[in-house]
């Protein structure tokens, strides 16, 4: 036991990835199964506020490229789910437990997507904070998250680029498209940095698993390249960041920025905010909705085989 | 004396821990076991290798190259999937 225990952190200590046939402690390969079961449910309860959009898309333009990418991110769950199965846990164990309110999604998908407005600001804010976080776990210590995370970060660029530009037409178009824009840049960039989770000196797991190397670099370091990089994004199109306390300084080559409302989060984590129970509702709903199809399929294997055996 | 023809298996090697596992060729077995055992022989006689997949060829199911224009053509019209199609400003465009 303690010679597989040295072997495992000799593994972490040379930078090597822990690959699923390889001994790992217990509380390891809970930590990881929970981080990508969470991440997998993010992607496709991802795919709703924006789903919301298809049909309203102003243009055709539009709504291809809105379609593409919520396919792209149901085919991130894909990656998540399957590296999570890796670990010996089904599907189905993972789905049921995101139903009983077990498992948790980034709680930035119960805000709702209220305008087309906000259709550029998930992209650009929403998947801008993704990849900050997904480009640092491509290190990440367990192999298959790893390479799920490399695959994903490759179709990551499409998704902010695209919202950024859908963003700049409304920025730069009517004093109502503008104010528009900005609307939604008041309503999504606080949760925004609240996707990197709570500040290291409170975050419960952060130590543990920097030590484990399953999180490369931690909430606040990631938060704050998050900041850096979008601050000129946003001045560029001449919308204004809601924060009064937003400065550049100088000593730290980086912005400073006010507080985040830590109680907020909190509240939408615990089931509280404005579209909890809606997203898992039309969770529950679609899985219910295509079980026929799941049955179909399986009674005509089941057929398939029966004729090829007689 | 009788031809007998073993069973072909695909053989795949994880070069490092990380990696995939790609495929490097295919041999001849009576079995799994003793395809992992041939496979060790020819592929990792200098440790190109931390772990070997093998698979029976019968249980693979490719896609058939003449299928390929019908198979991915619905892909060639969506320039909009490439990060390339949204043109940036250059003061914004490393994203
Ligand atoms: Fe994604
Ligand atoms: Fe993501
Ligand atoms: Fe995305």
């Amino acid at each position: 036991m303690d010679s597989l225990q040295a072997s495992f952190d000799e593994k972490i200590a040379n930078e090597q990835r822990i690959e699923p046939k390889d001994w790992m402690p217990d509380a390891f390969r809970k930590t990881v199964l929970r981080q990508m079961s969470q991440h997998a449910h993010s992607e496709v309860i991802g795919m709703q506020p924006e789903g919301n959009w298809i049909t309203r898309a102003p243009t055709l333009h539009r709504k291809v490229i809105l379609l593409a990418k919520i396919q792209d991110e149901g085919g991130h769950g894909l990656y998540l789910y399957s590296a999570a199965e890796t670990l010996g846990t089904s599907r189905e164990e993972m789905v049921q437990a995101l139903h009983d309110g077990k498992a948790k999604y980034a709680s930035i998908f119960n805000y709702p997507a209220l305008t087309w407005a906000d259709i550029g600001m998930i992209g650009w804010l929403v998947d801008g904070a993704a990849i900050v976080n997904q480009v640092s776990l491509q290190r990440t210590s367990y192999g298959p998250y790893s390479r799920a995370m490399i695959r994903i970060c490759k179709e990551e660029s499409f998704h902010q680029r695209q919202g950024y530009e859908a963003t700049m037409v409304l920025a730069r178009g009517s004093a109502e498209q503008k104010a528009m824009a900005q609307d939604a840049l008041d309503r999504w960039w606080w949760p925004a940095l609240m996707m990197f989770g709570p500040h290291d000196t409170d975050s419960a797991h952060t130590g543990q698993s920097m030590k484990w190397k399953l999180k490369r670099e931690s909430n606040d370091v990631l938060r704050q390249r998050f900041v850096d990089q979008t601050v000129p994004q946003a001045e560029f199109i001449g919308l204004k960041i809601p924060d009064p306390e937003l400065r550049w300084n100088e000593d730290r080559g980086s912005y400073d920025f006010g507080p985040i409302d830590w109680d907020e989060f909190m509240r939408v984590i615990a089931g509280d905010g404005p579209c909890n129970r809606q997203r898992l509702a039309h969770h529950v709903r679609a899985q219910q909705d295509g079980q026929w199809v799941r049955d179909a399929m399986h009674a005509y294997e089941t057929k398939r085989q029966a004729r090829e055996v007689a | 004396m009788k031809q007998q023809s073993l069973p072909l298996f695909e053989i795949f090697i994880r070069s490092k821990r990380g990696l995939d596992h790609r495929h490097v060729g295919s041999l001849h077995a009576e079995d799994h076991e003793q395809a992992l055992e041939y496979a060790r022989d020819v592929y990792l006689r200098r440790s190109e290798g931390v772990s070997i997949w093998v698979v029976r060829s019968s249980d693979i199911t490719a896609s058939q190259e003449s299928d390929v224009a019908s198979f991915y053509d619905p892909m060639d019209d969506k320039p909009y999937r490439h990060a390339t199609h949204y043109k940036l400003p250059k003061e914004v465009d490393n994203m």
